[in-house]
């Protein structure tokens, strides 16, 4: 039963990370560029798609709280200042989809919301799993960092690295599904951006190498996790060539890639804590009643099924996007 | 134990959750309301169902938004201000508050994608199928929002286990009566609000001289409807009051405003309550029927507040008075559904412009009634978060200070006051356009994973047709 929640959370965190991240990312690059003609493209590649992206963030959060009570309690509270921001830039963003096309004169506010919160949003992720692998001050099963806590050097790198990463999802998407200017320039965004992570990665890297961060004694323990990093420098070499030679459709799958395999990375050098040497999975884990009445219902028929209708939704809209609407 | 920091979280919980609670309440009645046009288009044929159904959608649609924008402050607010109370009642809170997202989200998000972009691709009955089952998720919620509350109100099937509540019996939790007497008494309330938003926007329609035959029939079937639900209402209602007055004696007397021990009791229609003295200034009471209220007899002894330990009184005045409001509201509510039902059969509704004006303004009064009637039930529970477990004192995270809180606290008031006034005001704007004819097909992005975006498509068709 635990393994099977932690499983249904993985999928469900890897899930948000890649859809969200590059609807989120298409915000950071929305704000970047004054072209109305681009700003419009971009917002038909993700006004459709992003609602349900947000989605996974609430099931993530529901199945946290129900299948591991004590990580949801000890987190939340935790990270209290910064997910106040996040939220609040996750609404703007949200209504920013809504109201932007009934507003004329006040069209910018929502356009700035829109690129302000998604930038919000992408650093306060980065920086909270950054927190998490440098390791938060925990006592008797209880936060006791204080208010900043969670604030390190190491945190803010990570959340500017995901910034970078984000974008660099959000840019192959617009490559992915959008023709002309925007998909130009993209293309001329991609190198930058890729180079951006790249350099944050080395910086991580290092950092953890020079703090002796704890995690990094995985390495050594477990050098099958060597596979991961493998598995994403053959993603990064296949984005370049693909960008290169211009084949629309690849790089977002290697940029997935090399996201999934970072994910694989965290999640296997955390294995079995759920929160870095505090607290195990098994031990953050709901009683077994918890996780049977959950599994018998939603576990076993509706999670499923909202994986067929992402699936479902994703069809319908596959394709590139038509840069002029349909009138 | 920062009590500034309590104080500041009780605030915020109660603020965003006010301002939820309006959403849901407005959707879930409309969906029923959707559901009921769209039979009767398909049965009859008569295009103002049609144009009606349009019409209502797309404030559907913008409510759904602002729902699920404001509800997702909600999955978080509880770990982040109650770290406490989710590690403990997490076991069982969280599995009820999930279930409430996964059939959300499957049979809203999902049927609602067809209801938007699917009119001309499927069968007529399946689109009336889908919009049945938009009406069925939105009471899915409703339920197991009901269900956790009412395990809040009225802890049952659980053990307590190395400080954690463990559920033993999830029937007991699902089924317990508690929660059938107060989730219809939640349902009615909220097709009550739909039955008289779409009633009074009927009227305002009328006083304006615009779409006379839609507007009467949004009227006709708005009063006509509360004039059903209304009585049913109010029996619903004293029901949730006999489980108060069985299983939550210290918040009955508040509501009752009952200091002392009496048989008979008597029952306080109107006073101030002052808790300082243990008594009611200017106090206005019924002899015995506080008794007839409480126990259905007329000498049955009923509990005063000074009876219970101080320490577990909840605030008297608050429930006091917003249970005095909530039943006001009903009141009048009843008394207009009847009068427009009676109108209506005489076939004069729509010259009477003094009743058209009280219908229209009668809007706010199921919204009002809705949020009353929370606020009885829930400062009514204090001083529990987990009435008799749980401190809400003590269900706070603990290392929370004053000010964090208040930082978030105005962070919050901001962005909600901002967006909701944007919210409002849009609606607003639909509302005042009014019906028109089917638009155009939908603009370029249409996929059916988007319950937010509806009310936008008509105007983005035209703004990008004037780029």
């Amino acid at each position: 039963m635990v393994t099977f929640w932690v499983s249904l959370l993985a999928i469900s965190i890897l899930l948000y990370v890649l859809l969200d991240g590059f609807d989120l990312g298409i915000g950071i690059l929305f704000g970047l560029t004054r072209d109305q003609a681009r700003r419009h493209a971009m917002w038909g590649a993700v006004a459709p798609i992003w609602d349900g992206n947000e989605t996974w963030l609430v099931v993530t959060a529901v199945i946290l709280w129900g299948a591991f009570p004590a990580v949801y309690a000890l987190l939340l509270s935790a990270f209290y200042l910064p997910l106040v921001l996040m939220l609040c830039g996750l609404i703007l963003r949200g209504v920013a989809f809504e109201f932007r096309y009934k507003a004329e004169r006040i069209r910018w506010i929502w356009d700035f919301g829109f690129f302000a919160g998604s930038l919000v949003a992408t650093f306060i992720q980065g920086m909270t799993v950054g927190a998490l692998v440098e390791g938060l001050p925990v006592t008797n099963g209880q936060y006791s960092g204080g208010e900043f806590g969670w604030f390190s050097p190491f945190a803010v790198l990570c959340g500017i690295g995901l910034c970078f990463g984000y974008t660099l999802l959000g840019a192959c998407w617009l490559i992915k599904k959008c023709e002309g200017d925007v998909k130009a320039a993209a293309y001329r965004q991609v190198p930058y951006l890729a180079i951006g992570l790249l350099v944050f990665l080395v910086a991580v890297f290092s950092f953890a190498l020079a703090e002796n961060l704890q995690i990094m004694h995985r390495w050594v323990e477990r050098p099958y996790l060597f596979i991961f990093p493998a598995i994403a420098a053959l993603a990064a070499i296949v984005l370049a060539v693909s960008v290169e030679r211009h084949r629309d459709g690849l790089p977002f799958y290697m940029v997935a890639l090399i996201f999934l395999s970072a994910f694989g990375t965290l999640a296997i050098s955390f294995w079995p804590y759920m929160i870095p040497y505090v607290m195990t999975v098994e031990e953050a884990a709901a009683p077994h009643s918890s996780l049977a009445f959950m599994f018998w219902g939603e576990g076993l028929f509706v999670y499923p099924l909202m994986l067929i209708y992402t699936v479902v939704s994703y069809r319908v809209f596959r394709g590139k996007v038509r840069e002029t609407p349909v009138h | 134990m920062d009590m500034t920091a309590l104080f500041l979280s009780r605030i915020q919980f109660a603020s965003t959750i006010t301002f939820h609670i309006i959403f849901p309440t407005f959707t879930i009645g409309l969906a029923a309301w959707l559901t009921v046009l769209e039979a009767l288009h398909l049965s009859t044929g008569r295009a103002a169902y049609r144009a009606l159904f349009d019409f209502w959608l797309k404030i559907f649609g913008m409510a759904f938004g602002l729902g699920v924008v404001s509800g997702i402050v909600m999955a978080f607010q509880f770990g982040m201000n109650w770290s406490v109370l989710s590690r403990m009642s997490g076991p069982i809170q969280g599995p009820l508050l999930s279930y409430e997202t996964f059939t959300a989200f499957m049979l809203e998000a999902t049927f609602f994608g067809v209801l938007i972009f699917g009119r001309s691709r499927v069968a007529p009955w399946f689109y009336l199928f889908s919009t049945g089952m938009v009406a069925l998720g939105t009471t899915f919620s409703a339920f197991w929002i009901m269900v956790n509350n009412s395990w809040m109100q009225v802890p049952v099937g659980y053990a307590l286990e190395n400080g954690i509540y463990v559920p033993t019996d999830w029937t007991a939790i699902n089924l317990s009566p508690v929660v059938w007497v107060r989730f219809p008494h939640m349902l009615l309330a909220a097709y009550l609000t739909g039955a008289f938003c779409v009633a009074a926007t009927g009227a305002w329609y009328l006083l304006r001289g615009r779409f006379i035959t839609e507007a009467n029939i949004m009227l006709r079937m708005g009063l006509c409807l509360a004039a059903v639900l209304m009585p049913i209402q109010l029996f619903v209602g004293h029901l949730a009051g006999d489980y108060v007055h069985d299983h939550q004696p210290e918040k009955f007397a508040a509501i009752e405003g009952r200091w002392h021990d009496e048989q008979p009791a008597s029952e306080v229609v109107v006073a101030i309550p002052d808790e300082a003295s243990a008594s009611n200034k200017y106090a206005i009471s019924i002899p015995v029927l506080g008794s007839v209220i409480g126990s259905m007899s007329l000498d049955s002894k009923e509990v005063g507040l000074t009876s219970f330990p101080r320490e577990n009184w909840p605030p008297v005045l608050i429930p006091f008075f917003t249970f005095r409001i909530m039943v006001g509201c009903g009141l009048i509510m009843l008394t207009l559904a009847f009068i427009g039902s009676y109108l209506s059969l005489t076939r004069r509704i729509g010259r009477n412009r003094l009743f058209l004006w009280a219908t229209f303004l009668s809007f706010p009064l199921p919204f009002i009634a809705t949020w009353t009637g929370w606020f009885t039930a829930e400062v009514g529970r204090q001083p529990w978060a987990i009435y008799g477990l749980l401190r809400t004192a003590d269900a706070m995270t603990p290392f929370l200070t004053a000010r964090t809180a208040a930082i978030s606290l105005v962070i919050f008031a901001l962005v909600y006051t901002f967006i909701f006034s944007f919210g409002i005001f849009y609606i607003y704007r639909l509302m005042r356009t009014g019906l028109v004819p089917p638009m155009v097909t939908p603009a370029f992005a249409a996929v059916p994973n988007r319950p937010l975006s509806l009310a936008g498509e008509g105007e983005r068709v035209l703004a990008e047709a004037g780029e």
